[in-house]
């Protein structure tokens, strides 16, 4: 099966309308980006604290917020889990490293405050810890007439939060279920219905970063993602020449630009997982650059005769298939994950998905055209100051850009 | 089959080999097979649960300790030596950033006096100390270089050293405690507890200072300070000091203990300690003393029969039991609310006291359930993925996408095996890695495929157009897998924590790729083509 043989399309001449569209989204990101004060970062980036939180009904976000506002100062998110069931995402700021300690349990207080029975002197079963479950249900299960060995305790205490955790996602709504569980007879049921209760909501996951740290995070981030930007130049530049590492770098800065400002236009954020997703982005942007310049290397040792500009088609063209093939698989692999991959994968794979479109594209119609340009103005001005002879015969003997390969 | 394509065979098969036994070791049993693959790809806390903390030592504690220390013998020396001064005192460094600014201001040393002065900091006495006169009476007194980076290390260290027996001591499986050791991070512990999903406790025990001391009761217990010094004629008696009690006094108020200034024995007399069970079945803590705090503690008692005795832990009077009769190397503390607490405090009083206070910058926790979610979920979303790769692959190039897809399989399980014998973990970030090595691998085949495929349109014999191919796909492979790995390296060295997972598993799927899809692929053609006397067709 083939999709593309020898195709003849003239990628260079409609260069224009793509590089207007380039320049149409990157701009919209920037003005959204200086509109905005800059990206939308995540905790990771400016300190604060996350908290992901599963519900047993749809979460009320009016409800948590007004809850939470009344013991935490700042700005409180609360936002649904697109896609997610019933979870929410409870986000604060955190203006300085001394609220730190307090972040946490000031969240958890409340939320078992709003939607808990903190008054029953209970013990809540969906968000308790093995050992808390162990201290609670020692003395009356003996009371009443389990007896169980310390480590037999730990084992059916392990399988309980085992059955909560992995069967049930973490929410468990009915003591009745626990009936399941290996060892839970309706003495431990009973037991366990006398000391704990079922909040309607499960604590997944909590993220506290001082504002010192999310500064410092930031920093390096940043610095090595420029870093290894620099390094890719610096190799390509090695391999093909200058040019062509200052193509292939422009094109990935614009790939990452542009994503950077879509998230800022869909108002997402950008964390610690989305810079993996760039960095990957980057990676694999860079991937598809080199294979079409490694064709165009090739050709012009062949091709010596031909213009660049054709010359670049033509490469582009004998890519074609290999471009579309792994981009669209690439592409299938990152849908899949951003279907199927859950919350904790979805501004990660968001990031790639918007990622790999832009960074096919940017290799044909941004680093491409970037190396047929410089190598016309380097041509030109060879042209205006050298021999007459050469420019009267129309074939400038062609400066060939390529090293010897090593 | 040729001897070359043997050779090559034999080679692939015992990378596979390696490989899998990486990963699964020698099961004999399917139980067994999964506690092996359990046990060797180690999943990181994002995707199996747990907790992070990221601990600052306040380095700045130590180093204000020890400019005390240094004041309250130059007080003395300059005491001894007859040197009058107005006040000497030491400035505040309030963070680790400012700990180097460390310095003892001594105003108002007559200049006549400023030669002795001289001479008594000069001695070894002080070599920790630089002096420079800032006006002729007025004098400071600077840490030296050397000192602070030692104090600050040593200060590191033990911290880390008596956090890690703490925290082993809990119980909580397999911890592990690093240094960032960064430029900007020197003071910066990176805590990990795979499984806790409420490192409240744990804080609570790194936290504690454990500070144990035992004096002599001198009076209360008192209802307020201005009642304790009311009541000791307006004054307080020389050689004591005010605490407050843990124990709620006759009106549920605050009580204070009369104490005096020295404690007998210490919480570094202590030589053991363990949880047990006082009268009426209360949790208690009970400790052993060494012999030298034993002696000391065995004439105090034995001079103070009938006086009370206070348990002074963090400040804070826990009993104030009346001495019975001479105690020689025991004691107990009382008042733990059940047996936990009792065993905490038998823990950090084994384990000594913290030389200085710890702030943590940094929490995240996975619960177990969201772990269990992502494994789940990225396992579906890895299946589907995988699942549309390997179908295009066979329905586009058909018995070529055969060799694709094992070189891909193979490729996946020498990077699991890697990661395992290199006992790195596999984190989100790390999944990113081995997607974008998944993505570079189809790509190597599909380039080499592609090649073949042009060379045979422009009329190669099949043996030809597969090893034209192959030739010329190679540059190519080898300048993007390159490209990736420099750009690794450098996200490796100066990247944090998740950014070098991603880095790592990258780079061992990008080395296995360059093996599976041009050597192992390779081999697959060749053995396909040496079956036949003459190939005329490639099912590519």
């Amino acid at each position: 099966m083939e999709i593309f043989r020898n195709t003849n399309f003239d990628f260079l001449g409609y260069k224009w309308p793509f590089i207007a569209a380039s320049l149409v989204l990157s701009t919209a990101g920037l003005i959204s980006l200086v509109a905005k004060g800059g990206p939308r970062y995540g905790i990771d980036f400016r300190g604060g604290t996350n908290m992901f939180v599963k519900f047993q009904d749809p979460p009320q976000i009016q409800r948590i917020r007004t809850a939470l506002s009344r013991r935490i100062a700042g700005e409180i998110t609360v936002q649904n889990v697109v896609g997610g069931a019933n979870e929410a995402l409870i986000g604060t700021e955190l203006k300085s490293d001394k609220e730190l300690a307090a972040a946490r349990l000031a969240m958890t207080e409340t939320l078992e405050a709003t939607f808990g029975q903190p008054g029953s002197g209970k013990l809540d079963f969906n968000n308790a810890g093995r050992q808390a479950l162990v201290d609670r249900l020692r003395d009356p299960l003996i009371r009443n007439g389990v007896s169980l060995s310390d480590a037999e305790m730990q084992e059916l205490v392990g399988r309980l939060l085992d059955y909560r955790d992995r069967s049930r996602s973490g929410l468990v709504t009915s003591f009745g279920d626990l009936s399941t569980v290996s060892g839970v007879s309706a003495a431990v049921l009973n037991t366990l219905k006398q000391e704990c209760y079922l909040a309607p909501f499960n604590v997944k996951s909590v993220d506290i970063v001082g504002p010192k740290a999310g500064a410092e995070l930031r920093v390096q981030a940043i610095r090595a993602t420029l870093l290894a930007l620099g390094g890719m130049l610096v190799y390509i530049a090695f391999r093909f020449e200058w040019i062509y590492g200052v193509a292939a770098v422009v094109a990935v800065f614009h790939d990452t630009i542009i994503t950077i400002g879509l998230f800022s236009i869909f108002n997402k954020e950008i964390s610690l997982t989305v810079i993996a997703a760039l960095l990957t982005l980057v990676g694999y942007s860079m991937n598809d650059t080199i294979v079409v310049f490694d064709r165009i290397r090739e050709n012009l040792k062949i091709l010596r005769r031909e213009k660049l500009g054709s010359l670049v088609n033509k490469s582009i063209n004998q890519t074609l298939s290999r471009t579309i093939l792994t981009s669209g698989l690439t592409f299938l692999t990152v849908l899949a994950l951003f279907l199927f991959g859950g919350e904790v994968l979805h501004g990660f794979s968001l990031a790639l998905v918007i990622g790999i479109i832009i960074g096919t594209y940017s290799s044909i119609f941004i680093a491409s055209p970037i190396v047929v340009f410089w190598q016309d103005v380097s041509e030109r001005r060879k042209r205006r100051g050298g021999s007459p002879a050469a420019a009267a015969s129309g074939q400038a003997p062609r400066k060939n850009p390529v090293k010897a390969v090593k | 089959m040729t001897s070359a394509v043997r050779t090559r065979a034999i080679v692939i098969l015992c990378v596979l080999l390696l490989a899998l036994y990486g990963i699964i070791g020698l099961p004999k049993s399917l139980d067994e097979l999964k506690s092996n693959l359990q046990s060797n790809i180690r999943l990181g806390l994002d995707l199996k649960g747990g907790s992070f903390l990221v601990l600052e030592v306040q380095v700045q504690d130590a180093v204000k300790a020890e400019a005390d220390r240094a004041i309250e013998s130059l007080k003395e020396d300059l005491r001894k030596a007859g040197i009058d001064y107005a006040s000497m005192d030491r400035n505040d460094p309030a963070s680790v950033k400012e700990t180097d600014s460390i310095q003892i201001n001594i105003k108002g040393v007559p200049t006549t006096k400023s030669g002795d002065l001289r001479s008594l900091i000069n001695s070894t006495r002080y070599a920790a100390w630089h002096l420079a006169s800032s006006s002729p009476t007025d004098y400071r007194l600077n840490m030296t270089p050397t000192e602070l980076i030692g104090l600050k290390k040593d200060t590191l260290d033990q911290t880390k050293q008596t956090i890690e027996h703490r925290i082993n001591g809990l119980g909580v499986g397999e911890t592990t405690i690093q240094e960032r050791r960064r430029a900007d991070a020197e003071y910066e512990l990176v805590v990990e507890l795979p499984g806790v999903d409420d490192p409240g406790r744990v804080k609570q025990i790194m936290q504690t200072a454990a500070m144990l001391e035992l004096s002599d009761v001198k009076g209360g217990p008192y209802a307020s300070q201005d009642d304790a010094r009311a009541k000791n004629g307006g004054v307080l008696p020389l050689d004591s000091k005010l605490v407050k009690s843990a124990l709620r006094g006759g009106e549920g108020g605050d009580s204070w203990y009369l104490l005096g200034r020295v404690p007998v024995v210490t919480g570094r007399d202590v030589r053991n300690a363990r949880p047990g069970r006082g009268e009426m079945g209360k949790w208690e803590t009970d400790f052993v003393l060494s012999k030298d705090g034993a002696r000391r503690f065995a004439r105090f008692t034995e001079a103070n029969v009938g006086n009370r005795l206070a348990i002074v832990l963090d400040g804070q009077v826990r009993s104030a039991p009346t001495i019975q009769s001479r105690i020689e190397d025991s004691g107990r503390i009382t008042g733990a609310a059940n047996e936990q607490d009792a065993a905490d405090l038998a823990l950090v009083l084994r384990e000594g006291s913290l030389p200085a206070g710890i702030t943590y910058p940094e929490e995240r926790t996975v619960g177990p359930s969201l772990g269990a979610d992502s494994v789940r979920q990225g396992i579906i979303a890895g299946i589907v993925g995988l699942s549309a790769v390997i179908l295009t692959m066979l329905v586009y190039y058909k018995g070529a996408g055969v060799n694709a897809v094992l070189a891909l399989v193979l490729n996946a399980v020498i990077l699991l095996a890697v990661l395992g014998y290199a006992g790195a973990v596999l984190t989100l970030p790390g999944i990113a890695g081995v997607i974008l090595t998944v993505g570079m691998a189809v790509d190597s085949n599909v380039l080499i495929f592609e090649r073949i495929r042009e060379e045979l349109r422009a009329g190669k014999g099949v043996v030809a157009a597969v090893d034209t191919g192959f030739n010329k796909a190679f540059l190519t492979i080898i300048d993007t897998h390159v490209t990736t790995v420099v750009s690794c390296a450098f996200l490796f060295m100066f990247g944090t924590g998740p950014v070098k997972g991603f880095a790592v598993t990258l780079v061992i799927g990008l080395i296995a790729n360059v093996f599976t899809a041009v050597f192992v692929s390779r081999t697959m053609f060749n053995w396909h083509l040496n079956r036949q006397w003459q190939v005329t067709r490639l099912s590519i």
